[in-house]
């Protein structure tokens, strides 16, 4: 009797993505991850099952055909694997780098069940930079339709948009309010985990769509809405964004050194401060910072400042299992030096008599019951007040959208509470031809959502367009 | 907003002109740091990189009565702009134009053009009343609708508080360290009246007799040290230390 042909067995583990040792990379703003040789990529594409029914692409926002690239790449077809990508993601090399893919498509891949999960973003991180290397096919569009289209924002949701409608033959034109398109890829998201040279890159690709992409415009200000409607417009999209700082309210907030998260990433990510005075927006970074929040955003304002020299505490009112970062995020903080201050809430600052911020009182908190949002709500404890010495303060405990559209555009229902634009599945907002999509719409939220809010508004876009003589 | 070139940093400039017909607009600056150096050194046909604008909140342009406008040293320029407006919307203006010395003065006749009267002040005493405590005497002579105040921090926070007793409704323009412009970073907050309101998009005018001009003059200093490195390393013609372009 013949022996049956042992089947080859499968790595449970994934493939460890090489990253820049952390004493070093906390000394410069090169990005952290690597990413993949060649046989590590194929190797790791060689885990996939590709299975017959793939949980993976439910959980993808935008519905990439996951198992179908890594297919192409495992074949060594990578030019063909980029362009399946590319069918539903306009932006993979920024998708590849910051997606959450822990939550999303990685959080349903069969493989996690039995080990680690297929690192699907490092593999598409692979091809999209394999791409940029190798240079990039024309992409094919639709034959022009005739129709004007406006996307008011150059970030993740706009730049979804603006490609999935140029793809389809509209004409589209971008406004963008920033000297620079990307939105919070270029003013939010630091250097060492997404290189602005990437950035640039994957909006060139838009433009070779032919989208007319219009810098240092600002919608609401210098034209508002109905304006563009009536310059020919047949439909606008609304993709601004959640860019306006919270600040907590308190006593010594407005004292110098103490700067909202939103400052301080757009001095140093869009205006380059860490290279001043080569470039002339200048940053003062302290020796002793102090973070206040526990997102993504805290974690990079965190790295930021030790990349400058700083020591950087972080004070979070919650306690560690509660903080919002990603995981790895945290991870990588704390290899490069973050000490982390949890269950303390900050309650005033105090200035010196130049008015710089010195010092910050604050008091311990423990946890109550669960509140709203499901997480157990931090309950200050009587009496136990301390006091930090610090002389840089960066608040980072969120951000709205920013309210400039919606007190302009004449009709434009919005949130009065949180500032946001209410849209129904397709993004439609309550007037005719105006969609909206992103931060904006849903409050500050993942790149990824706002790529799949934008993919969903432009298909929409796209039927109402068509609709229309 | 305007940005140089791409390694510049954005910085807000107050429109002074606009000529619908050439389709451009006019501003006015004060060469004190590398950037305004900068732009003062380019010539007719060089391009800047970026401007956006006009941001922030329209002024408030209607008829009040009298008006005094009231401008110091280079933002006499916007504030002519502003007084003109006010005029052709039925006001009568008068204007006072403020400087640190006489050589600072500027646009006495395009004043003397538009308003009932000009005074001239400097701090210096070189030309017209030595500072503003002048304003004191005519203000209990004659009464006014609306005070209209543009130039530095320190001149608009003594006119506020001349014009306080006579209840007379104060704007100040407030051109506070901004970056976007936009609303986005906060680093133009400004308390007025117990509030923290951003310069760019809930100003540039506040009401003079609620904002907290002490606070905002720390904050205008904040980056003080690094603005004069910016600009000497620049007049060097670079850093000197090897690190940078030489």
């Amino acid at each position: 009797m013949a022996e049956a042909k042992p089947k080859p067995k499968i790595k449970k583990e994934a493939i460890e993505m090489r990253k820049q040792e952390p004493k070093v990379r906390a000394k410069n703003f090169n990005e952290v991850a690597l990413g993949y040789s060649k046989e590590e990529a194929l190797e790791e594409a060689s885990r996939c099952l590709q299975c017959v029914k793939p949980q993976c692409i439910e959980g993808c926002p935008v519905s990439v055909p996951i198992p179908q690239f890594i297919k192409c790449m495992r074949e060594e077809k990578y030019a063909e694997g980029i362009k399946v990508i590319k069918t539903k993601n306009a932006l993979p090399a920024v998708c590849g780098r910051v997606c959450p893919q822990e939550e999303q498509c990685q959080a349903k891949c069969v493989m996690g069940k039995i080990g680690q999960a297929v690192s699907i973003g490092r593999l598409e991180r692979y091809l999209a930079d394999w791409e940029r290397d190798n240079g990039a096919t024309a992409p094919e569009k639709a034959p022009s339709t005739g129709k004007k289209v406006a996307v008011v924002g150059a970030g993740p949701a706009g730049l979804t948009v603006a490609a999935d409608l140029a793809k389809r033959g509209h004409q589209v034109t971008q406004f963008e309010a920033l000297h620079l398109p990307g939105g919070v890829l270029v003013y939010g998201i630091p250097e060492f985990r997404l290189p602005k040279a990437i950035v640039r890159n994957e909006v060139n690709y838009i433009k070779t769509l032919g989208v007319d992409l219009r810098l240092g415009n600002l919608i609401g200000r210098i034209h508002t809405i109905p304006e563009l409607m009536k310059e020919g417009y047949a439909a606008v999209f609304i993709g601004s964004g959640a860019g306006l700082p919270e600040f907590m309210g308190l006593p010594g907030e407005n004292l110098g050194g103490v700067y909202s998260a939103n400052e301080y990433l757009i001095r140093i990510n869009l205006m380059k401060a860490y290279d001043f005075p080569d470039h002339d927006t200048p940053i003062r970074v302290g020796k002793h910072v102090v973070v206040i929040g526990g997102g993504n955003v805290a974690m990079d304002c965190a790295r930021s400042s030790m990349r400058l020299g700083a020591e950087v505490c972080l004070v979070y009112r919650r306690s560690r299992d509660e903080l919002p970062a990603r995981k790895e995020e945290v991870e990588n903080a704390e290899e490069e030096g973050l000490v982390c201050k949890f269950l303390a809430a900050p309650l005033r600052f105090n200035g010196d008599e130049k008015g710089w911020v010195k010092s910050m009182d604050c008091i311990c908190m423990e946890l109550g019951p669960a509140d709203a949002s499901g997480r157990r709500r931090p309950v200050p404890i009587k009496g136990s007040e301390f006091t930090m010495e610090t002389d840089t303060v960066i608040i980072a405990i969120g951000q709205t959208p920013n309210p400039i559209i919606q007190r302009t555009t004449t009709g434009l229902v919005a949130d009065p509470r949180h500032g946001t634009i209410p849209v129904d599945a397709n993004g439609k907002t309550n007037l005719e031809g105006v969609y909206a999509g992103g931060d904006v719409a849903t409050g500050a939220a993942t790149v990824i959502s706002a790529m799949g809010a934008g993919k969903r508004a432009a298909q929409a876009m796209h039927e109402y367009l068509m609709s229309k003589k | 907003m305007v940005i140089i070139q791409d390694t510049g940093e954005r910085i807000p400039l107050t429109i002074c002109g606009i000529d619908a017909k050439k389709g451009t607009v006019s501003f006015a600056f004060h060469e004190v740091g590398k950037t305004t150096k900068e732009l003062g050194l380019l010539c007719e046909g060089q391009c800047i990189e970026n401007v956006t604008g006009p941001l922030g909140n329209p002024s408030e342009i209607k008829k009040f009565g009298k008006v005094l406008c009231i401008g110091g040293s280079i933002m006499i320029a916007p504030l002519l702009l502003q007084a003109k407006a006010m005029r052709e919307a039925g006001n009568a203006v008068t204007t006072v134009l403020g400087a640190r010395g006489k050589e600072f003065l500027m646009m006495e006749d395009e004043a003397k053009a538009l308003s009932e009267k000009v005074y001239i002040a400097t701090d210096d005493g070189s030309k017209g009343h030595k500072g503003l405590d002048f304003l004191k005497d005519v203000l209990a002579k004659e009464k006014f609708d609306r005070c209209v105040v543009m130039g530095p921090v320190v001149m608009m926070k003594n006119v506020s508080e001349i014009t306080k007793p006579y209840g007379i409704p104060t704007v100040v323009t407030l051109t506070p360290i901004m970056i976007d412009g936009m609303g986005m970073c906060g680093v133009c907050r400004v308390t007025v009246g117990g509030k923290v309101l951003f310069g760019c998009v809930d100003g540039p005018e506040f009401d003079g007799h609620q904002t907290n001009f002490d606070e905002l003059i720390l904050r205008q200093r904040m980056f003080l040290p690094e603005e004069r490195l910016d600009s000497v390393l620049w007049e060097l013609g670079g850093c000197q230390c090897g690190r940078s372009k030489a």
